[in-house]
């Protein structure tokens, strides 16, 4: 059945109208949660609030199940589903950079997005930012290329990778989140915080 | 601040592990319609390379990062999941921000610093995070959070990344949010 537009379910302006209801539900989300507030969306790497910690775990868990029981219904054909790549060395420092992004702007661009729409002023300087750095990549690109293209390993999945059936490794990462929400629970009463 | 000077609870944010199964959800769907996950940064780069398109399109058939992108979007960068899907997320952020009552003009930062100093910070992190996403092949959402949901290894590269070096270098950037 799923995926719908790659099963030809749907056409291509249907597929379009969907993006922009799921898109309504995406920034309605993060924004109701909180994720429209840099200080809110920083406190999780001081402990302060780790709002961004708890709902990016638990979503993470929820569509990694989700997704596993619907291809066992057989509602969705996994192997339809497109698998990030992994490049190496262009993702490590490139994660890195966002990173120190996110620790300096306090936003990362879907978030800044929705900051921006209910009027935060410092969002949109950071878009504004975005797009500079998107266009210095730009001019950079021909310099970067053989590095951006380079230690292609292939579309593996973390389990493949590990040598362990899906299952196996939902449940662990699943083990391992609950184990961190119970150190952010602890964080956040530990460190004084106020709400944005 | 002690437990004496308790918030007051003027913004009022929903639950984070009900926001959790929600986005959750929100993911599930954009892969059982599009066989993707969601993304942003994939949206601004559309952005980008339309209005290189449109001001300067010598520089797009010359420049490599464009025309690469051109000849593999033979629809216009425009015509693209993503950018739809990032229009909802605008559209759906407002709505939240009206019905919680958070739609309000402002520069947020902590007290300790000057708005001008989350200006410039903001619009630092911004450049950082427009050029790691496009080395990263995407971002937050669009790598890490995606990525993760399929179970993707670069996924979790990705996310280990992103947060892994945030934190590393919090102590430093300490003033600007504690």
């Amino acid at each position: 059945m799923g995926p719908l537009i790659i099963n030809d379910i749907i056409s291509q302006n249907t597929n379009f109208f969907l993006a922009f209801l799921i898109g309504i539900g995406f920034g309605f989300v993060l924004e109701s949660s909180g994720f429209s507030s840099s200080r809110k969306l920083a406190g999780v790497f001081y402990g302060y609030d780790t709002v961004v910690l708890k709902v990016f775990f638990t979503a993470a868990i929820v569509a990694m199940l989700g997704l596993l029981f619907m291809s066992l219904f057989n509602w969705i054909d996994l192997d339809m589903v497109y698998i990030n790549p992994t490049y190496l060395w262009s993702t490590i420092i490139g994660g890195a950079i966002m990173g120190a992004g996110f620790i300096t702007g306090g936003f990362c661009p879907g978030t800044s997005f929705c900051a921006a729409s209910i009027g935060k002023i410092d969002a949109l300087f950071f878009i504004g930012g975005m797009f500079i750095g998107i266009a210095i990549f730009a001019e950079a690109y021909p310099l970067l290329e053989p590095f951006f293209k380079g230690s292609f390993r292939g579309t593996p999945t973390l389990p493949q990778a590990l040598g362990f059936k899906d299952g196996v490794v939902v449940l662990g990462i699943i083990v391992v989140a609950l184990g961190m929400f119970w150190v952010g629970e602890w964080a956040e009463k530990k460190f004084p915080r106020e709400e944005y | 601040m002690s437990e004496s000077n308790k918030p007051k609870k003027k913004t009022r944010y929903i639950n984070p592990y009900l926001g959790g199964v929600l986005l959750g959800l929100v993911l599930i769907a954009a892969n059982f319609v599009s066989g993707r996950g969601l993304g942003a940064s994939g949206a601004a780069k559309s952005v980008m390379v339309a209005t290189v398109n449109t001001v300067a399109p010598e520089h797009a058939e010359n420049a490599l990062f464009y025309s690469e992108y051109n000849a593999s979007h033979p629809e216009g960068p425009m015509k693209a999941w993503l950018v739809f899907q990032m229009l909802g997320v605008i559209v759906g952020a407002f709505l939240s921000g009206a019905i919680f009552n958070r739609l309000k003009f402002k520069v947020e930062h902590s007290p300790k610093i000057t708005s001008r100093r989350r200006i410039i910070f903001a619009v630092l992190g911004g450049i950082l995070f427009g050029f790691g996403s496009q080395l990263g092949r995407g971002c937050t959402s669009g790598s890490a959070l995606s990525g993760m949901g399929v179970l993707s290894l670069g996924g979790f590269i990705s996310m280990a990344f992103i947060f892994g070096t945030a934190f590393a270098l919090a102590w430093f950037f300490r003033k600007n949010w504690i």
